[in-house]
């Protein structure tokens, strides 16, 4: 039985290893958090979510008065936020190149001071390069007091270059209400 | 060849200790195997229960037994108990039971370690079981436990997470405790392709295990800190994206399919072989497949989300990706079809389970490549169609695959046969029970009845009428299952030789032992035969 403690001592360095990869695969799981990130921006997508809205004025660009996209705005409440929130239109057609300016109103349904956030997608969600927003309520928190009603713009315009088969394109945004997580964080 | 009863008494040999303690302290590879068997029985009931409870709801449209919450909880712990507690356990106890004996080492490489991945599993199950006595009930989501869905858990949330962090745990020492024994336990003589079939379905088992159940346990921990700690991993409102989730849950997902799948194919190149009286055909390229099945499964994981909104290129990749593992899987299933050839074949219980795993598995693969099309599986997604294809998989699959193992080394572990009458009328009950149970899901599937429901429409009345019909067959088929192997148990029956099957000597180490083998087996003077 000489070579029992030799044994050990290789069983001990196999086990060691093996909680190393256990150990690594736990950290990797949380690395696939930005790597996902990174993945979506390397290939386009799920893109609008990451982008931050340009502001750049040489977003100018020659309308294409020949072509026309039709336009749909979408909104949606998250769980049971208590607001109100709706387009101004449903629907609009527009130009390509061209800048338009549509409103979503929101209102707060209670009588105590409320946060929100809105979230927004496009679709086909591919095209997402080709919408440039250069104002929107995106991704900020939007404060809102008792009964508050207010509209929010958002200015867009849809680069030209937009693939000839997309006819249609919506613009969703879905209302999330952060009140509680903005206490939190103030505390 | 000498018996290992000549070399027993230089070895200082006890047997088990006395009273039940025994079983709370053992660390016994087979003690711990019984254990786990038990153990994955009594979940496979406790699971089946709730399966009936969807099926008795099921049996006609409407609202008849339970209110759609509860039924939400059913299908969600009847597929966490039956992943987790039933197949997973009694493929690691066929793992401690045979893995020392076929490879020649006396007992596991890490006994105690062994022990306590054990002990783990009855307290996570008694915890998850538990949850349905909560305020707010157990997870309802499904047991892939989507967010936003699973975040409206009650009190039972972080107590399912907890629980599924057990179980990760418990997998995983076992994982590491089998690959520490393959690796380092072997007999001289005993090279890695020499190894059987059943070791290295397991080796590649247990490495995905160790690969895969931290990316979960890590997943799942990312929900509890969206819920108590007011991190955004799959919070829009925060930056974070529910989709993630998606995607972190089948980076493990996927591979799980397989560790749940893989240890039956060891079975069944166990089983056929012996039954066939030839050896298996392309060994080596069974052991190759096995490795590429297992290399393919991490990456093709998206194959679960094509409805997600993702880019056509990845919906393409991960299609490509899916179909390609029909390859290795072709060379098992022909590998095992050649074997058979012009074999000298008998058809006990071991045998009939295998090749209705054959049959079942071959089937549910078939409709696994109609889903791996990207635009088809638009239609087939959720529906009762899926349902039927992994039931296919996993019932006809892993399940007969363990029914073949359990009837195969039965008689081997206690001495005496099995009541060969009672084995063949469980195999053709669970066999078509199993069909009529499944076969109609297709087809309500693509006609459009959606999964994880407790009402539908009325057309699907006499499919599903007869699917909870079949249900209820294969359940109670199972209590017979529980009665044959206690018989064997107690020691009614013929008493067997150590080689059981005629000619299994040729197949496997564990033939050259006692039946049932010494408490501590040796292989001293037995010798390691070359592979051809």
């Amino acid at each position: 039985m000489s070579s029992q403690p030799i044994l050990q001592q290789k069983n001990n360095r196999l086990v060691l290893w093996m909680f190393l990869i256990v150990i690594g695969m736990f950290g990797f799981g949380f690395a696939l958090v930005p790597l996902y990130n990174v993945f979506c921006q390397v290939a386009g997508v799920n893109q609008v979510t990451s982008d931050a809205v340009k502001t750049d004025s040489a977003l100018v660009f020659q309308p294409d008065l020949s072509r026309q996209v039709s336009f749909e705005m979408i909104t949606s409440i998250n769980g049971n936020a208590p607001f109100l929130f709706e387009a101004e239109k449903a629907k609009i057609k527009i130009h390509p190149g061209e800048y338009h300016t549509v409103i979503f109103r929101a209102k707060n349904l209670t009588d105590q001071p409320r946060v929100i956030r809105a979230v927004y997608s496009v679709d086909p969600g591919y095209i997402g390069e080709y919408l440039k927003k250069t104002e929107c309520f995106c991704f900020t928190e939007q404060w809102f007091g008792p009964g508050e009603e207010k509209d929010m713009p958002v200015r867009f315009v849809v680069d030209p270059r937009l693939p000839d088969n997309i006819h249609d394109m919506t613009l969703s945004y879905t209302l999330f209400d952060v009140t509680a997580k903005m206490k939190k964080s103030e505390n | 060849m000498a018996t290992v009863a000549d070399t027993h008494d230089t070895h200082h040999e006890h047997g088990p200790a006395k009273g039940w303690l025994r079983w709370v302290t053992t660390t016994n590879h087979k003690d711990i195997g019984t254990l786990y068997l038990t153990f994955a029985f009594v979940m496979f009931i406790v699971g089946g229960a709730m399966a009936l409870i969807i099926r008795a709801e099921l049996f006609e449209p409407g609202l008849q037994f339970v209110d759609p919450h509860f039924f939400n909880q059913m299908t969600t712990l009847h597929a966490l108990i039956m992943v987790f507690g039933a197949v997973m356990p009694a493929f690691a106890g066929f793992a401690n039971w045979m893995i020392p004996m076929m490879i020649g080492a006396p007992d596991m490489a890490l006994p105690r370690l062994n022990n306590w991945s054990f002990w783990l599993l009855p307290f996570a199950a008694a915890l998850l079981v538990a949850t349905l006595f909560m305020e707010g009930g157990a997870a309802a989501s499904g047991w892939t436990l989507y967010p936003p869905l699973v975040l409206q858990t009650g009190d039972a949330l972080p107590f399912t997470i907890f629980t599924v962090h057990i179980l990760g745990m418990s997998s995983i020492l076992a994982a590491i405790n089998i690959i520490v024994t393959i690796f380092n336990m072997r007999a001289p003589g005993m090279t890695m392709m020499r190894m059987p079939m059943f070791c290295w379905t397991w080796l590649v088992t247990a490495f995905l295990l160790i690969l895969v159940m931290p990316v979960f346990a890590g997943a799942v921990t990312m929900l509890l800190t969206d819920k108590f700690f007011d991190t955004s991993f799959f919070n829009p409102a925060g930056g974070g994206d529910p989709v993630l989730y998606q995607h972190l849950f089948w980076f493990f997902g996927h591979p799980e399919v397989y560790i749940i799948i893989l240890p039956a194919f060891g079975i069944i190149s166990a089983v056929i072989p012996t039954f066939s009286r030839k050896k298996l055909f392309g060994h080596n390229s069974m052991v190759y497949a096995t490795c590429v099945i297992a290399f393919l499964s991490f990456i093709v994981w998206a194959h679960h989300q094509f409805t997600v909104g993702m880019p056509v290129p990845a919906e393409l990749y991960f299609m490509y990706a899916t179909m390609l593992i029909a390859v290795p899987t072709g060379v098992k299933v022909f590998n095992w079809l050649a074997t058979m050839w012009k074999g000298s074949m008998t058809f006990e219980t071991p045998m009939l389970n295998a090749l209705g795993f054959l049959v079942l598995f071959v089937l549910g693969g078939f409709t696994g490549i109609m889903m791996s099309q990207a635009p088809a599986d638009f239609q087939y997604h959720d529906s009762y169609f899926i349902v039927a294809h992994f039931h296919y998989v996993l019932v006809g699959g892993a399940v007969f695959g363990i029914f073949a193992g359990l009837f195969y080394w039965l008689p081997k572990w206690t001495g005496v046969m099995y009541d060969e009458k009672l084995g063949k009328l469980h195999f053709w009950l669970s066999f078509i029970s199993m069909n009529v149970l499944f076969m109609p899901q297709h087809f309500v599937g693509l006609a459009g009845m959606p999964r994880r429901i407790p009402d539908y429409a009325v057309q699907f009345t006499e499919f599903n009428a007869l699917s909870s019909v079949g249900a209820f067959i294969f359940g109670v088929t199972q209590l017979l299952l529980g009665y044959i192997v206690w018989k064997a148990i107690r020691g009614e029956g013929e008493k067997v030789d150590g080689e059981v099957w005629e000619g299994a000597k040729d197949h496997g180490l564990e033939w050259n032992l006692a039946s049932p083998p010494p408490y501590h087996h040796s292989f001293e003077g037995i010798e390691i035969k070359e592979r051809d």
